[in-house]
C-alpha cells in the first residue's frame, strides 16, 4: 500500500484525519460536538480491533508491537471518553457565551487532528515521521490552549510554544544524530530510520555518536514529557485551556512524548557500549518529583495545581524507566496506564467544578461533597487515587517504583519517597478544602440538566472504576503484556 | 649578494609604490562616486608640495613632537620592508615574523598616539584616547589570527606561511577563512579606512587618526602622511604574502621568478586597491562606540579561526 | 550505490557552513531590527547554497528542493512577512538585549567551543557527515538558541527560533541519505510556525499593546 501503510494503522489514523476534516467544514456546532464523540468512537473500535489479532509485521514507515499496540488502545479509548465529557463541557461553554461558533468548529477539528497525530506517533516506524507526528500535536494544542483569547491564555500559549518548540527542534537533532550513527551500518535511506531494523543493528553503532544523540532527545522529549527543568510550559498551558484539553494533556501527550524517549532508549539499550541513559533519566524523574511536590502547596489556581501533579507522577515514571529491570519497567508501564486514567478522571470534575464555580481558585471552592454529592464523592475518590491511596492502581505502581528502587539502588528511594510524601500531603490538604466544609455560593453556569451532567460524569465513573479494579486485580493478559515489553525495554 | 639587492629594491619599491597605491585608491572611490577624479600620481605632488613647505611647531611642543615623524616613517617603512611582495630572497626576512611586524606597527601608533598629546589640544586627545582604544582590541585581534595561521604552517614568518601555502597546505580551510576575514577587519582599522574612520573627513569630532596629526605641518606632515601610505600598502602586501602567495619567487628559484613575482605583485596590489575602493564607497562609517563591537568581532573570528584547526583534523 | 567526495567538496561545504555560523554571529551582532532579518535573510541563503552544494556532492538531486525551500521561504518570505508585521505594528525598532552584544559574542564563541568538544571525541571513521559539519550545525543551532534567550522582543525571538531550526537544517542535509520526509516535515513547520507566529504576534499586541516579552511575564500566574 501507499507508504507501506498497513491496513488496521489505515482505519486507526483514517477515522481522527477524516474527522478532522469534517469537523473543521461543519458549520453547526451542535452537531461537531456529537460528530466529535462518533468519530473517537470508531478511532477506539478500530484500535480495540488490533487486540484480538496477530501482530502485523511492521513495515518502514509504520509498526504495531507490544508495546505501542496497548498505548494505541489506551489513547483511542482516553480520547473517546474525553471526548463524551468535552462534549458536555463545550455545549455548557457555548450556552454561557463564552465560546462562539468560528472557536467551535476550530476546537473540534484541531482535537481530531491532534488525536490523528498521537496514534500517528504511536504507530509510526520511522523515528522521522514519529517526530513530525509528535511536533504536530505540539503545534495542535498550542492552538487549542490559546482559544478562549484572554491575556493569560496568550502568555501560555506563547511560552507552550516557544519551549516546546526548541525542544522538538532537540529531539529532531538527536534523531538527525542517531541516522548518522546507523548510516555507515545501514546504508542510506529509509531504512537507516527505521526503528525495528535500528533496534536489530543497534549494537554496530558508534557508542559516542548514540550517546550525544540520546542526551539532545532526552532534552527534546524530556521538554515535551514535563521533566523538570524543562516544565516550564506545562503550568500554564494546562491552566489556560479549555478543561478537555488539560485532560488529554496530561493523559495522553505527555505519555506519547515518553514513548518517543524510550524508543531511543531501546536502541542505547541494543547497543551496550553507549552512556547508561539510566542515570539522567533519575535524576531528571528525581527533581520532577521534588519540585512539583514542593510546588504543590501553596498552589491557588485548581487546574495548576492538578498540572504539578501531573509532573510529579511523570517523574515518578520517569524514574522508573531509568530504574530499569523487569520489576521497575512493568512498574513505570503500569503508571503511565493509571495516570493517564486518573488524571484525566480528575480534570473531568475540574472541568465540572471551575464551571459550577465560576472560579479556578481553590480558596472560593468548599463543600463540594454537600452541594454536589456526585460529583464530589467522585473527586474525592479520583483525588486520593492520584495521590497515591490503596486500593486503587496508582498505589500498586508507585509501590512497585518504590520496591524496585529499592532493590537496586537504595539510596534514591529517600529522595523519591519523601517526593511522594510531601505530594500526598499537598493533595490531601488541598482536597479536605474542596471536598468537606460548608458550601460557598456557586456562582458558574446555569445547571444544564439532568442529561448533560450526567453525561459529564459519566467518562469519570467510568475511569474511576477502571483504576479501582487495576488496582484490585490486572487481567492475566494484560500482566503478560506489561512483561513482554518490560523486558525489551532492557 | 643577490639578497641584499632584493631587499634593497623591495625597500624602495614599498616607499616608491606607496603613494601611487593611495592614489589608485582615491581615483577609484572619485569614480564610483561619480566624480572625475585627481590623478592617481597626485600623492606624489601633494608629498613634494608638503616638503617644500615650512614646518610651523607650536610653542608647547616638546622634543618628541619633532622626533615622532621620523620614528613613525621609519618604524613602517621597516614593517614594510620584511614582509615579501614579489621574492621572499631577501636577508631581513629570515629575522622577520609577523609577531615583530605587530610590534613594529605598535611602535608607530604608540608615536603617533604621543605626537597627538603632545601639543595639549582636546582634538590630539581624542584621536589619541581613540586610537588607543581600537588598538587595544585590534592588536590582540592580529595575534590571534596569527597564531592561527602558525599553529597551521608552523611558523610565524610571512615568508614561511607563504612557502606552506605554495605547497599546497592549506587549501580552502575553514580557519584560514576566518583567519583571512579578521585580518580584512583588522587592516581597515589599522589604517583609519571606513567604516572605522574616514581619511577624508574635516570633522575633528569624527577623526581617529587624522586628529592625532592635525598640528603638523611640513616635512613633518609629509613623513607622517607617508608613512600612512606605506603602512596601506604594507597590509595590502602582508594580506598578498599570506593569503595568495603565488608568483613571490623563493629563495632557491632564478631571478626571472622575482620579476614575474613583481608583475604579479602589481596586479594583486592593484585588485586590492579597487577592492578597497569598491568597499569604503558601499558602506557607512560606524559610530565610534561601535568600532569596539566590530573589533571584538574581528577578536572573535581570529578565536574561532583557532578552535576550528582543532576540528578540522589538520593538527 | 554510494558516491564518496572528494577532499576540495568536503572542504566547499565547510566553508558554506562556517558562512551559515557567521551569519548566525552577525544575527547576535546587529542593533536594529531590520539588520536582524536581513541576516536572518542571508543565512538562509546561505543555507540554501549548503543544500544546493549537498545536492551536487551526494548526487542527492531532492536537496535541491530542499535549498528551493531555504531560499524560498526562509530567504525571502519569512523576512519579507516580519518586516512587514514590523512595519505594521510599530514595533521598536532597535534590539533591546538582555546580554550586551559583546558578552554575547563571548558567548556564542564559548558555545562553538563547546561543539566544537562534544563532537571531538566522535571519531571521523567514514561518518556520514564529517566532524566539522557536526560541529558547525551544532553551533549554529546553540547560536540561535542564545538568540532566543538574550532578546527581549518577540519577532528577535522568532528569528532566534528561525536560526536553531536553520542548523537543524544544516545538519540535515549534510548526513548523506537522509530520507526526504524529515526535510519537507521541516518545511512544512516553518510554514505554519510562521501563520502561528503572525497570529500570535496580533494578539499579544492587541492584549499587550507591545511585544516586549518582559510585559509577558507579569501575567505568570504562579504567584497565588
Amino acid at each position: 500500500m501507499i507508504l507501506g501503510l498497513l491496513p488496521q494503522v489505515a482505519w486507526i489514523l483514517g477515522f481522527p484525519l477524516v474527522g478532522a476534516l469534517v469537523l473543521a467544514l461543519l458549520p453547526a456546532w451542535r452537531w461537531a460536538a456529537w460528530g466529535n464523540v462518533v468519530i473517537s468512537g470508531g478511532t477506539l473500535v478500530a484500535a480495540a480491533m488490533l487486540l484480538g489479532q496477530p501482530l502485523p509485521r511492521p513495515t518502514r514507515m509504520f509498526l504495531i508491537d507490544p508495546f505501542n499496540i496497548y498505548l494505541v488502545v489506551l489513547t483511542a479509548f482516553v480520547a473517546f471518553t474525553t471526548a463524551i465529557f468535552s462534549a458536555a463541557y463545550i455545549s455548557r461553554e457555548a450556552k454561557a457565551g463564552q465560546l462562539d461558533a468560528k472557536h467551535l468548529r476550530f476546537y473540534h477539528g484541531m482535537y481530531q487532528a491532534f488525536v490523528f497525530s498521537m496514534l500517528l506517533a504511536l504507530t509510526a516506524n520511522n523515528i522521522g515521521l514519529m517526530w513530525v507526528a509528535v511536533e504536530a500535536a505540539t503545534l495542535t494544542t498550542v492552538l487549542m490552549v490559546s482559544l478562549y483569547r484572554t491575556r493569560a491564555a496568550i502568555e501560555a500559549a506563547w511560552k507552550y510554544f516557544i519551549l516546546c518548540s526548541v525542544g522538538i527542534g532537540m529531539a529532531l537533532f538527536g534523531t538527525t544524530l542517531v541516522y548518522l550513527a546507523a548510516q555507515p551500518v545501514m546504508g542510506e535511506g529509509e531504512l537507516a530510520m527505521a526503528w525495528s531494523y535500528l533496534v536489530i543493528a543497534a549494537p554496530g553503532f558508534q557508542p559516542d555518536l548514540l550517546s550525544l544523540a540520546f542526551v539532545f532527545l532526552l532534552v527534546g522529549y524530556g521538554t515535551k514529557t514535563g521533566l523538570a527543568p524543562l516544565h516550564a510550559w506545562l503550568p500554564d498551558a494546562h491552566a489556560e485551556g479549555p478543561t478537555p484539553i488539560s485532560a488529554v494533556l496530561s493523559g495522553l501527550l505527555l505519555n506519547v512524548a515518553l514513548y518517543a524517549l524510550l524508543r531511543f532508549k531501546m536502541i542505547m539499550a541494543a547497543n551496550g557500549q553507549s552512556m547508561l541513559p539510566g542515570p539522567l533519566m533519575i535524576a531528571m524523574g528525581l527533581s520532577s518529583v521534588s519540585l512539583a511536590a514542593f510546588m504543590l502547596y501553596r498552589r491557588g489556581d485548581i487546574k495548576r495545581l492538578f498540572a504539578y501533579s501531573s509532573i510529579e507522577h511523570m517523574g515518578i515514571i520517569t524514574f522508573a524507566f531509568g530504574i530499569g529491570g523487569a520489576v521497575a519497567n512493568f512498574a513505570g508501564l503500569m503508571h503511565m496506564t493509571m495516570h493517564s486514567l486518573t488524571k484525566s478522571a480528575i480534570f473531568f470534575g475540574v472541568g465540572i467544578i471551575t464551571q459550577n464555580a465560576g472560579t479556578k481558585h481553590m480558596d472560593s471552592i468548599r463543600g463540594l461533597t454537600v452541594s454536589h454529592p456526585a460529583l464530589g464523592w467522585a473527586f474525592l475518590v479520583a483525588v486520593l487515587a492520584i495521590a497515591g491511596l490503596p486500593p486503587m492502581g496508582i498505589f500498586m505502581s508507585e509501590f512497585l517504583v518504590v520496591s524496585s528502587a529499592f532493590a537496586r539502588e537504595p539510596l534514591l528511594t529517600l529522595p523519591l519517597a519523601f517526593g511522594l510524601m510531601v505530594g500526598f500531603g499537598a493533595l490531601l490538604h488541598r482536597l479536605q478544602g474542596l471536598s468537606f466544609g460548608e458550601p460557598l455560593p456557586m456562582r458558574g453556569h446555569a445547571h444544564p440538566g439532568f442529561a448533560l451532567s450526567a453525561l459529564a460524569l459519566a467518562p469519570m465513573f467510568a475511569h474511576i472504576a477502571l483504576v479501582l479494579v487495576a488496582g484490585l486485580y490486572l487481567p492475566a493478559q494484560l500482566v503478560d503484556w506489561f512483561q513482554r515489553v518490560a523486558g525489551l525495554l532492557g | 649578494m643577490s639578497a641584499i639587492v632584493w631587499q634593497l629594491l623591495h625597500a624602495l619599491l614599498m616607499v616608491g609604490l606607496a603613494p601611487l597605491v593611495t592614489g589608485i585608491v582615491r581615483l577609484a572611490k572619485s569614480r564610483l562616486q561619480g566624480r572625475r577624479g585627481p590623478s592617481p600620481l597626485q600623492p606624489y605632488r601633494d608629498l613634494y608640495r608638503l616638503l617644500q613647505k615650512e614646518a610651523i611647531v607650536a610653542d608647547s611642543a616638546s622634543w618628541l613632537f619633532r622626533v615622532a615623524p621620523y620614528l613613525i616613517f621609519t618604524a613602517t617603512w621597516t614593517g614594510a620592508a620584511i614582509v615579501p611582495a614579489f621574492t621572499s630572497d631577501m636577508t631581513l626576512v629570515p629575522a622577520a615574523d609577523l609577531i615583530a611586524l605587530v610590534a613594529m606597527l605598535g611602535v608607530a601608533r604608540f608615536f603617533t598616539a604621543l605626537a597627538g598629546m603632545d601639543v595639549g589640544t582636546a582634538f590630539g586627545g581624542i584621536g589619541s584616547s581613540r586610537e588607543m582604544m581600537i588598538a587595544s582590541l585590534a592588536e590582540p585581534a592580529m595575534l590571534m589570527m596569527t597564531f592561527s595561521l602558525s599553529l597551521l604552517a608552523g611558523t610565524t614568518a610571512p615568508a614561511g606561511i607563504g612557502a606552506f601555502v605554495l605547497k599546497g597546505g592549506i587549501h580552502l580551510d575553514v580557519s584560514a577563512g576566518l583567519a583571512l576575514l579578521s585580518l580584512l577587519m583588522v587592516a581597515i582599522a589599522e589604517n583609519g579606512r571606513i567604516p572605522v574612520d574616514n581619511p577624508s573627513t574635516h570633522l575633528e569630532l569624527t577623526m581617529v587618526h587624522e586628529a592625532m596629526v592635525l598640528e603638523y605641518s611640513g616635512r613633518h606632515l609629509a613623513l607622517i602622511e607617508a608613512a600612512g601610505m606605506v603602512r596601506l600598502l604594507l597590509y595590502m602586501t602582508l594580506i598578498a604574502s599570506i593569503f595568495a602567495p603565488w608568483g613571490i619567487a623563493q629563495p632557491d628559484e632564478p631571478a626571472v621568478f622575482a620579476v614575474t613575482g613583481l608583475l604579479l605583485f602589481l596586479v594583486k596590489v592593484v585588485l586590492m586597491a579597487v577592492a578597497l575602493a569598491v568597499f569604503e564607497t558601499s558602506i557607512a562609517k560606524m559610530r565610534v562606540f561601535r568600532v569596539a563591537d566590530f573589533l571584538g568581532g574581528a577578536l572573535l573570528l581570529a578565536l574561532l579561526a583557532t578552535i576550528f584547526i582543532y576540528v578540522s583534523e589538520a593538527v | 550505490m554510494t558516491y564518496e567526495p572528494l577532499a576540495y567538496e568536503f572542504d566547499v561545504a565547510h566553508m558554506i557552513d562556517a558562512m551559515v555560523l557567521m551569519f548566525g554571529f552577525q544575527l547576535l551582532y546587529q542593533r536594529r531590527m531590520q539588520s536582524v532579518l536581513r541576516s536572518f535573510a542571508l543565512q538562509a541563503v546561505a543555507l540554501a547554497a549548503a543544500a544546493a552544494w549537498q545536492a551536487h556532492v551526494q548526487r542527492a538531486p531532492h536537496l535541491y528542493a530542499t535549498a528551493a525551500i531555504a531560499l524560498v521561504f526562509k530567504g525571502m518570505i519569512v523576512p519579507f512577512a516580519l518586516n512587514w508585521l514590523v512595519v505594521k505594528l510599530g514595533i521598536h525598532r532597535n534590539v533591546e538585549t538582555a546580554l550586551g552584544i559583546g558578552p554575547s559574542m563571548i558567548v556564542g564563541v564559548a558555545l562553538v567551543a563547546l561543539s566544537i568538544l562534544l563532537v571531538l571525541p566522535v571519531t571521523g571513521k567514514a561518518t556520514a557527515l564529517t566532524r566539522e559539519s557536526l560541529a558547525l550545525a551544532m553551533s549554529v543551532i546553540l547560536l540561535g538558541m542564545l538568540m532566543m534567550i538574550t532578546r527581549h522582543n518577540a519577532v528577535t525571538q522568532v528569528v532566534g527560533f528561525m536560526a536553531l531550526e536553520n542548523g537543524l537544517i544544516l545538519a540535515a542535509v549534510g548526513a548523506k541519505g537522509m530520507p526526504l520526509v524529515v526535510e519537507i516535515s521541516i518545511a512544512f513547520s516553518v510554514l505554519v510556525a510562521m501563520i502561528l507566529f503572525g497570529i500570535f504576534f496580533f494578539q499579544i499586541r492587541e492584549r499587550f499593546d507591545s511585544l516586549d516579552l518582559r510585559y509577558l511575564e507579569y501575567y505568570r500566574g504562579d504567584r497565588q
